[in-house]
């Protein structure tokens, strides 16, 4: 192939990728910026979605369509049950407490990816795809579902953006977010909002592992390269900057894409995490976002 | 109580657990004499983490990169170059000390929950160094040292890395050097302004205070120890590969401190020799053992965050540094 039709598939490759990371970091972000607390077990909350898939879809071998239906809509609600379950009786108890909270998730993290170690195993799954069709191209086939990855992305997108700006949700979750203390002053169940936002981020991650599964395979250890992909993303758009979070996935989906096709997928992700330590150190605020109050 | 006395007590407390650790090579039995080795050696990594976690409040998330620079730099300098196991050691702690310095010089412009993820960025960043120059440092696969080349002549002596014997009494030596170096650093003036930053940071500096020397210094012996204890990993056992530069390596002093107690000099050892110990019986059990790991973390973080040692100084023992 030429370099023409192989910028094109890497670019191609790269926004499927930028779409999904979006949707992923869009939940660590959207947690961060409500609750102030970095969630590092927001990787496995991905790595649930994927795995749940591939236990719900394998519940209706002979309907692969409505099996993934069936997955895009429990898996995303029984990790967000799990979310709530880890904000009541951890994070509640901490205070949300910053650094406390790190520590507590990293736990979290590897309570989480070993338990699936031990439920689901070491195998990698695969998940067959909800439709089958190709586009052919002259210099290359495409998976068609990809391009439904990339309808579903938007769509999510469209309805947290919509969710967040046009609700009364939204306006409550905002609130919170400006002033804790005020919000519960003004009669706003601050806790019962930390919880749903948690879950909430927790349920963003899931679906965006539901959506990859028919790509890249259930694993138990999936979760680590969207983790640090989306606190990639997450700080180089500004810590609570929605648009800068879709903004930086586009950044780093289409980049990563890009380095990987004609470097190395490592090449691309050491550029990615030394980019994002010297923002932080150089912008902290990330290179969309507002000033910390 | 009085300087002197606590002086004794302080000298009973670490040089009693130093002893306790020499004798221990006498009753022993192979398996878990060559366990201590280990357990002695990241205990050395571990207070290499507490000095910068316990007393300065700087949570790093990041500190396998410093023990993975001290096990490469070690390990390739005798891989490649033949270098003699000493200046292999001594080689492995100033990279650890280096990268320590030129990470500090960045990662301090940032605090508290930044610092946590620059730190993980800058390391995960090592790690996949590791695996990108393939060609060199065998990736996963890592490299293997020869008996030969982890043995020299000292004074007319050769001494052998791979005799249990000397490898267990140089790692104590180790050990017991960098549980002095901590005492020294911690009840020192210098000390004592590193506990201050992490009390009050700005109130320090208001007190004249160079607040961005006292912290790159921190990092700075931090990284040494752990470059330290990595150089004699790589040493005694032969052998370095990426998985040492992974994440679970940045958690697990993390945990080690944690359990035996934040910012105190003794916790470190405790807490690395339990948690070994808790994680090989339960690797005896399942594959997934590292659910112990998390577990403990949870455990640790909401119902024992002060650790062993600490809780014990909470309860009416303020000399224990």
């Amino acid at each position: 192939m030429s370099l023409g039709p192989h910028l094109l598939l890497a670019i191609m490759e790269g926004t499927v990728s930028a779409f999904v990371l979006a949707v992923t970091a869009l939940g660590l972000s959207l947690v961060f910026g409500v609750m102030r607390i970095v969630n590092v077990a927001h990787g496995e909350f991905f790595m649930l979605g994927a795995v749940l898939a591939w236990w719900l879809t394998s519940l209706v071998p002979e309907a692969p369509f409505w099996g993934f239906m069936l997955a895009l809509a429990v898996a995303p609600l029984l990790v967000g049950t799990i979310a709530i379950v880890a904000d009541r009786f951890v994070l509640q108890r901490l205070n949300y407490q910053p650094e406390a909270t790190i520590v507590a998730t990293i736990g979290l993290l590897y309570i989480l990816q070993q338990a699936v170690l031990s439920i689901y195993g070491p195998e990698a799954r695969p998940v067959v795809a909800p439709i089958n069709f190709r586009i052919v191209l002259p210099w290359f086939g495409y998976s068609g579902y990809k391009l439904v990855v990339v309808g579903a992305a938007i769509l999510l997108l469209l309805a947290a953006w919509y969710g967040v700006t046009r609700t009364r949700f939204g306006l409550i979750m905002r609130a919170t977010q400006f002033d804790g203390e005020i919000a519960q002053a003004f009669g706003i169940p601050v806790k019962r909002v930390y919880a749903a936002v948690f879950a909430l981020g927790a349920m963003l991650a899931a679906a965006a592992g539901v959506l990859v599964v028919p790509l890249q395979q259930a694993h138990y250890l999936m979760g680590l390269d969207p983790l640090l992909l989306s606190f990639v993303v997450v700080i180089i758009g500004g810590l609570d900057s929605l648009k800068g979070t879709i903004v930086a996935a586009f950044i780093i989906g289409l980049s990563d894409g890009i380095i990987s096709v004609f470097f190395s997928p490592t090449l691309a992700k050491i550029i990615a995490t030394l980019a994002v330590a010297l923002v932080l150190v150089f912008r902290p605020n990330g290179l969309f976002g507002g000033k910390v109050r | 109580m009085t300087p002197a006395l606590r002086a004794r007590r302080i000298l009973l407390l670490h040089g009693g657990l130093a002893l306790l650790l020499l004798l221990c090579q006498f009753v022993l039995p192979d398996y878990h004499h060559t366990n201590f080795v280990s357990i002695m050696v990241l205990a050395v990594y571990a207070l290499g983490y507490n000095l910068l976690v316990g007393y300065t409040g700087l949570l790093s998330l990041g500190h396998a990169m410093f023990f993975a620079a001290g096990l490469y730099g070690a390990g390739m300098g005798v891989h490649y170059f033949a270098w003699n196991p000493v200046v292999a050691f001594i080689a492995g702690a100033a990279a650890g000390l280096f990268l320590a310095v030129l990470v500090g010089l960045v990662a301090l412009r940032t605090s508290g929950v930044a610092f946590m993820i620059v730190t993980m960025m800058f390391a995960q960043a090592a790690f996949l160094t590791t695996l990108y120059f393939n060609d060199v440092t065998h990736g996963d696969e890592g490299l293997t040292l020869t008996q030969a080349a982890r043995s020299f002549a000292l004074f007319g002596t050769v001494i052998d890395l791979t005799n249990p014997a000397i490898r267990y009494n140089l790692a104590w030596l180790l050990l017991a050097g960098a549980l002095a170096v901590m005492l020294l650093v911690v009840l020192s003036p210098a000390g004592r302004v590193l506990i201050a930053i992490r009390e009050n940071e700005e109130r320090t500096r208001m007190l004249g205070y160079d607040v961005r020397r006292y912290k790159l210094a921190a990092l700075g012996v931090s990284g040494l120890l752990s470059g330290a204890a990595g150089a004699a990993y790589v040493l005694f056992f032969g052998y370095v590969g990426s998985s040492f530069a992974a994440i679970p390596y940045s958690i697990y002093p993390l945990l080690w401190v944690l359990l035996g107690g934040v910012g105190t000099v003794a916790g470190p050892v405790i807490g690395t020799l339990l948690m070994f110990y808790l994680i090989e019986i339960a690797r005896d059990y399942s594959s997934s053992y590292m659910i112990v790991v998390g577990a403990i973390l949870l455990v640790l973080v909401l119902f024992f965050p002060k650790g062993i040692i600490g809780s014990w100084r909470a309860r009416g023992q303020g000399w224990i540094p």
